[in-house]
């Protein structure tokens, strides 16, 4: 959003760098339970972004002071690696992925039904292996699934995706060069089942009528990101049948 | 019976899928949304006469008051131990739910930290404040034998339709077995036979969505404890 280039982001033929549409995102694969020891896990690839999410809980909240007597608390912790970027990232919480740690769990507390347990805590570690433009979505959608995995009571699985404003397009799932290099960037969640949003930010610039066309596409964009979740979760348990049928054999 | 025939039209459901829009209940782990009955949870998809709801297979024990669970003591107070329980809140005991009389301050002298009890659920409530018990027939501190802890969603797959599991376990294995809800096991024995019965049990957990388990299980059990056979050919 802030640099500048010579490059051509979108061509004559409305083709973007890596050979997408403006609306098309990128490829996306979901994995879940790829972690033993973790109540919950998932591992999502969005075009070259790699993120894994390991949830526990409900357990006891500690520190007591964060407790609530109503409803479980969702403690969420966004952390980039130190080799997620090209440049080294510094290790550590910064002003940014404690801003994302909070936009992530204030989604998901929309649709857990935390009143289930009351003075608990739900937790969610989110780790960026590989950033590529679009991990707060990446790590989102990577945090639903392992919380579905986790067998958590929840209303809806929530799936994620940004679009975006580059070389005056309006483009979903803008990637690296796209981002660094566009106009704005405008990441979405929602439920799925009553496609409220449950997370919307913009960084940048855009017109009323960009807004409403990023935001729309990014709402169909994220309805796919849904199947793919499901898709996931229902995959691991078919997997299980096919091997104990296996066994039968 | 209820297993095998649930598992000919096993759905298996996600947060959020629509379970129903005929105008069925919800049942567990279900709820409304525009008249339609939409997973509460991950599991499986459970239909029970004119309700509808999904049996989690993943997720955390809940303690239900009524329940036999198998706990380890982690904190003891001068009236009370604290026990752990695989809940997501610890369960306090107190002095006046044991079955000795215990002076004021005197707590460590019958339970210590580390111990196994086994112990009954008294009553849970809407805070999910727990309160258990230790006087009630049967309820005692283990001793001897080993501890193996298994998902509390596979406990029902370990006591099988009607207890055939454990029953089949118990009389292969010759071991005292017990499960507690919470998805603890207690196996006392002699030591080959609990290595066939926690293996057997780690078996159950990894192919619980299989049918005919039992069978398979027991096939498994008499493959590892040949010579127990023998003995039973020689009595014959």
């Amino acid at each position: 959003m802030s640099g500048h280039t010579d490059m051509v982001l979108v061509d004559e033929n409305g083709m973007r760098i890596d050979g997408r549409t403006a609306e098309e995102h990128r490829n996306i694969k979901i994995e879940a339970g790829v972690l033993s020891n973790a109540d919950g896990s998932a591992y999502v690839e969005i075009g070259k972004n790699k993120v894994l999410a390991a949830v526990y809980g409900p357990r006891e909240c500690h520190p007591r002071h964060l407790q609530n007597p109503s409803k479980a608390i969702i403690q969420c912790k966004y952390n980039m690696q130190a080799f997620s970027v090209s440049d080294r990232k510094r290790p550590g919480p910064d002003r940014r992925s404690v801003e994302i740690s909070k936009i992530i769990s204030e989604a998901l507390e929309k649709v857990v039904l935390t009143e289930l347990y009351p003075r608990a805590s739900i937790d969610v570690y989110i780790e960026i292996l590989q950033a590529n433009a679009g991990t707060r979505c990446a790590g989102l959608t990577a945090a639903s699934v392992a919380l579905a995995d986790a067998g958590i009571p929840m209303r809806d699985i929530v799936p994620a995706i940004a679009a975006g404003k580059a070389d005056g397009h309006v483009l979903l799932d803008l990637n690296k060069e796209e981002d660094n290099y566009g106009q704005a960037d405008v990441p979405v969640a929602i439920v799925p089942s009553t496609d409220e949003i449950v997370l919307l930010q913009m960084d940048g610039n855009m017109t009323r009528e960009e807004f409403d066309r990023a935001v729309k596409m990014a709402v169909g964009a994220c309805h796919e990101v849904y199947e793919l979740q499901k898709d996931a979760l229902k995959r691991r348990y078919s997997a299980n049948a096919k091997e104990a049928d296996g066994d039968e054999q | 019976m209820e297993r095998r025939n649930a598992r000919q039209t096993r759905e298996i459901v996600v947060p959020g899928d629509v379970l129903d829009n005929s105008g069925m209940k919800p049942g567990e782990n279900a709820y409304v949304l525009d008249g339609r009955v939409h997973a509460g949870v991950m599991g499986v998809r459970n239909v029970f006469q004119n309700t509808v709801g999904v049996i989690p297979l993943r997720g955390h024990y809940m303690p239900v008051s009524g329940d036999t669970v198998i706990g380890v003591i982690i904190d003891i107070g001068p009236s009370n131990w604290t026990v752990d329980i695989s809940a997501p809140y610890p369960a306090p005991l107190h002095v006046n739910e044991v079955p000795w009389k215990v002076e004021f301050g005197d707590t460590s002298r019958y339970l210590d930290i580390g111990n196994v009890v086994l112990l009954k659920v008294l009553s849970v409530d809407e805070n999910k404040k727990i309160s258990v018990t230790m006087k009630d027939s049967g309820l005692r501190r283990i001793e001897g034998g080993r501890l193996v802890s298994i998902p509390y969603s596979k406990v029902s797959r370990i006591i099988g339709k009607s207890g055939s599991m454990i029953t089949m376990l118990k009389n292969t294995t010759d071991c005292r077995i017990f499960v507690g809800q919470n998805g603890r096991i207690w196996i006392d024995g002699e030591e080959e036979n609990m290595d066939a019965a926690a293996d057997a049990i780690k078996m159950i957990e990894a192919q619980a969505q299989a049918s005919n388990l039992t069978d398979k299980v027991r096939a498994f059990i008499e493959n590892r404890l040949p010579r127990e056979e023998d003995d039973f050919e020689e009595e014959d």
